[in-house]
C-alpha cells in the first residue's frame, strides 16, 4: 500500500543544506500497525510528513496505493490527505473557536460528502471514540485525553485508509495515553485501518505490531513485535 | 468547499473579533459616508442652480452692452465706457427678427422709494409688459405695466412683495402715490411672491415702464435686452441673427454680448460637476485608507491564524479554499461597512440640512450610492487579495508548528 524507495530529503537553511533523509526505503502493507522510532533529528518527522503527503521528497519514489505521489502538486496532495489520510498530532491541533463536533466535521467540508450528511457522519465518529456527550464542548472545556479523542474522531471521519499519529501521547498522562493507544489498537484490529505511529517511548511502541528504527535519515532496524501490549 | 460553509466560517471568524472587525469596518464606513454625503451636497447644488435658472425663464437670450469673448460667462453688471444699447435697438431686433418672440429692453437702477414718512433704497427695473411672462412673474393684485404706459412714459409703478410690505404694511397700496427719486408714481399693481433666485431678491424690487426709467435715471442706456426665442431649437440661429442685426446697426462693430440661459446653465453645471467629482475624489481617498486598514488587519489575522490554516490544509483544504475564506472576510468587512456607510451617508444627507442655520440643498443620487457600494466592494477585493493569497500559500508543515 505504501512503498517508499530511496527517499531523500534535503532542506536548504541559509547557506547550509541539511539532509533529513538519506535514502529511506520502507514498505507498509494494508492493515499494519507500525511505530517509527528514533532520536530527535533522526528524520522521523520528515518521513512522517512525506508519508502523510504534507511534503514531497527531494528524490526517490513514493507509491501510495500503486500511485506515484512524489511529484504531485499541492492541491492533488490536499485531495489525498482529505480522502485517504487521517492525522493525529502531539498538540491535538483542534480549532479553539469551534465545538468538538465542528472540529470533527472539518475534513468533511473539504470533501465531496454533501453538507446534510456532515453532522451524522461526525456524530458517528464522535461515538466511536466515546465522546457523544461532549459534542458542543469547545477544546478548552475538554481534558487533554478528551481533546486527543476528538482529534482521533476528526482523523476517522473521512474513513481514511491510514492514520498517521505523531507522538499522540506526548502531551498526555500515562493513563490517558494508554486509553488513546487502545482506541488506535481497536481501530486497527476491528476496522483494519493502517496506523503509523511516531514515538520515542518504547512502551507506547509496544502497542504496535512492527517497529521501524530510524537514524541519520535512514532505516536502521525493522522488527516485529511478537508480544504486543493490549 | 461548499460556499455556504465558507461564508459561515468567515462570518464566525469576524464575529469572534467583534471590536477589531467593527473598527476595521469603521474606516470603510467613514469613507463611504463621506462619498455619499459630499456627492449629495454637490448634486444638490447642481440641481438647485438648474431649478433656479429654469425658474428665471428658459429660451432666453440676454443681450448686454460690451463685448465678452468667452461664451457662457456671467454678464457684466457695470455699465462703463462701452457703447450703449438703446431702447430703439430693442425695438429694432424685435421687429426684424424671424426667430425671436419678444425683446424686452431693461433699465436697472437704484432709487429711493418713499411713502409718507417711510423710505427705502430699492432696485428699480424699467421694462416693457412682456417682461412679466419672460421672467415667469405673477401679479397678485392690480395690473402690470402696459404698452400704453411705456409709450406715454406714464409714471406708474408695480411693487414687489417686500417693497409693498415695508412701505405699506397691511394698508392697501393700489392707487396710492409714492415718490421715486424726485417724481411721484402711482401704484398700479402688486407682485406675487417670487423669492430669491441666485442671490437676487425678486420681491425687493419695483417695476416701472422702461421709458419712465430712462427719464428717472436720465439715461437711454439699457442694462440689457432680454429676448425670448419662439422655438428653443433655433437658439443658435437666433443668436446669429441678433448679432447680424445689431452689428449692422452699430456701424459694423460687435460691441455687445449675447448670453443664453442655457450657456449659464451649462457653465454652472460644468463647474459643479467638477466640484462634485473633486469632493467624491477626496472622499474616495478616505475609502482607500479604509481599505488599507482592512489589509492591515487581514495580515494580522492571517498571522494569528497560521495554525488554523495549517490544520485546514492538513485535513484537505486546497489553495482556493483558504484564499476564498480570507477573501470573503475582507469583502464582508468592506461591503457591510459600505452598506452601513450608505445608510449613514444618505440618512445624514437628508437630516443634516434641517439642523443647519443656512440653506444647504442635498440630493442623494443612485449613481453615488452604486459607486460607493461597488467601490467599497472593490476595495475589499483589492486589499483582501494579498493577505488571502499569503494565507493560501502557507506551508502546511510550518503552519502546524507555528506557535
Amino acid at each position: 500500500m505504501i512503498v517508499l524507495k530511496d527517499i531523500k530529503k534535503r532542506y536548504q537553511m541559509g547557506d547550509q543544506s541539511i539532509d533529513a533523509l538519506r535514502g529511506a526505503s520502507l514498505v507498509i502493507k494494508e492493515g499494519e500497525f507500525i511505530s517509527i522510532m528514533g532520536p530527535s533529528g533522526s528524520g522521523k518527522s520528515t518521513l512522517m510528513n512525506i508519508i502523510g503527503c504534507l511534503d514531497r521528497p527531494t528524490s526517490g519514489s513514493y507509491k501510495f496505493d500503486n500511485k506515484e505521489v512524489s511529484q504531485l502538486n499541492d492541491d492533488e496532495l490536499a485531495s489525498i490527505r482529505n480522502e485517504k489520510i487521517g492525522f493525529i498530532f502531539q498538540s491535538f491541533n483542534l480549532l479553539p473557536r469551534f465545538t468538538a463536533i465542528k472540529n470533527v466535521e472539518l475534513p468533511l467540508i473539504y470533501s465531496r460528502v454533501s453538507s446534510n450528511e456532515w453532522h451524522k457522519t461526525a456524530l458517528d465518529a464522535m461515538k466511536s471514540v466515546g465522546l457523544e456527550n461532549r459534542l458542543n464542548h469547545k477544546p478548552s472545556e475538554l481534558s487533554g485525553g478528551q481533546q486527543q479523542r476528538v482529534a482521533i474522531a476528526r482523523a476517522l471521519v473521512n474513513n481514511p485508509s491510514i492514520i498517521l499519529a505523531d507522538e499522540p501521547t506526548g502531551n498526555l498522562d500515562s493513563k490517558s495515553g494508554e486509553q488513546i493507544m487502545k482506541i488506535l489498537q481497536g481501530l486497527n484490529e476491528d476496522k483494519g485501518v493502517t496506523i503509523i505511529l511516531v514515538t520515542h517511548e518504547p512502551n507506547i511502541a509496544q502497542f504496535s505490531k512492527r517497529i521501524i528504527h530510524i537514524k541519520d535519515g535512514a532505516v536502521i532496524k525493522d522488527e516485529k513485535v511478537t508480544n504486543n501490549r493490549k | 468547499m461548499n460556499i455556504n460553509e465558507t461564508f459561515k466560517v468567515s462570518l464566525e471568524a469576524l464575529l469572534a473579533n467583534k471590536i477589531r472587525s467593527s473598527l476595521t469596518m469603521l474606516g470603510v464606513i467613514i469613507g463611504v459616508t463621506a462619498v455619499i454625503l459630499l456627492v449629495s451636497v454637490g448634486e444638490g447644488a447642481r440641481l438647485y442652480i438648474e431649478t433656479e435658472l429654469t425658474g428665471l425663464g428658459s429660451n432666453l437670450l440676454i443681450v448686454t452692452p460690451g463685448k465678452v469673448d468667452t461664451r457662457g460667462s456671467f454678464r457684466p453688471h457695470s455699465v462703463g465706457a462701452i457703447r450703449k444699447l438703446s431702447y430703439d435697438d430693442a425695438l429694432f431686433i424685435k421687429r426684424r427678427s424671424q426667430y425671436l418672440k419678444e425683446a424686452v429692453p431693461v433699465i436697472l437702477g437704484t432709487a429711493n422709494l418713499k411713502y409718507k414718512n417711510l423710505s427705502r433704497d430699492i432696485t428699480v427695473i424699467g421694462l416693457t409688459p412682456e417682461y412679466l411672462q419672460l421672467r415667469i412673474l405673477k401679479i397678485e393684485s392690480g395690473s402690470f405695466v402696459t404698452q400704453v404706459d411705456v409709450d406715454t412714459k406714464k409714471k406708474v409703478i408695480v411693487l414687489g412683495r417686500t417693497a409693498k410690505r415695508e412701505l405699506f404694511g397691511n394698508e392697501n397700496a393700489l392707487g396710492k402715490l409714492v415718490t421715486v427719486g424726485e417724481s411721484r408714481y402711482r401704484v398700479v399693481g402688486i407682485m406675487s411672491k417670487k423669492g430669491v433666485s441666485l442671490g437676487f431678491d425678486f420681491d425687493d424690487v419695483v417695476f416701472i415702464p422702461v421709458t419712465s426709467a430712462g427719464e428717472l435715471f436720465d439715461t437711454d442706456k439699457l442694462f440689457e435686452i432680454i429676448t425670448s426665442v419662439k422655438n428653443p431649437e433655433n437658439l443658435d440661429k437666433a443668436i446669429a441673427e441678433i448679432k447680424e442685426l445689431l452689428i449692422k446697426r452699430h456701424s459694423n462693430k460687435e460691441d455687445f454680448t449675447i448670453t443664453s440661459q442655457s450657456d449659464i446653465l451649462s457653465t454652472m453645471q460644468t463647474i459643479l460637476t467638477i466640484m462634485t467629482g473633486v469632493l467624491a475624489g477626496i472622499a474616495g481617498i478616505s475609502l482607500v485608507v479604509g481599505g488599507i486598514g482592512i489589509m492591515n488587519i487581514m495580515l494580522v489575522s492571517v498571522r494569528e491564524r497560521t495554525r488554523e490554516i495549517g490544520i485546514r490544509k492538513a485535513v484537505g483544504a486546497k489553495h482556493k479554499d483558504i484564499l476564498i475564506q480570507f477573501l470573503i472576510e475582507s469583502i464582508t468587512l468592506s461591503v457591510v461597512g459600505g452598506i452601513i456607510g450608505i445608510i449613514i451617508g444618505a440618512g445624514s444627507s437628508v437630516v443634516i440640512p434641517f439642523f443647519l442655520p443656512f440653506y444647504l440643498p442635498t440630493e442623494v443620487t443612485l449613481w453615488s450610492v452604486l459607486l460607493a457600494f461597488f467601490f467599497s466592494a472593490a476595495v475589499g477585493i483589492f486589499f483582501g487579495i494579498y493577505p488571502a493569497r499569503k494565507a493560501s500559500l502557507l506551508d502546511p508543515i510550518e503552519s502546524l508548528r507555528y506557535e
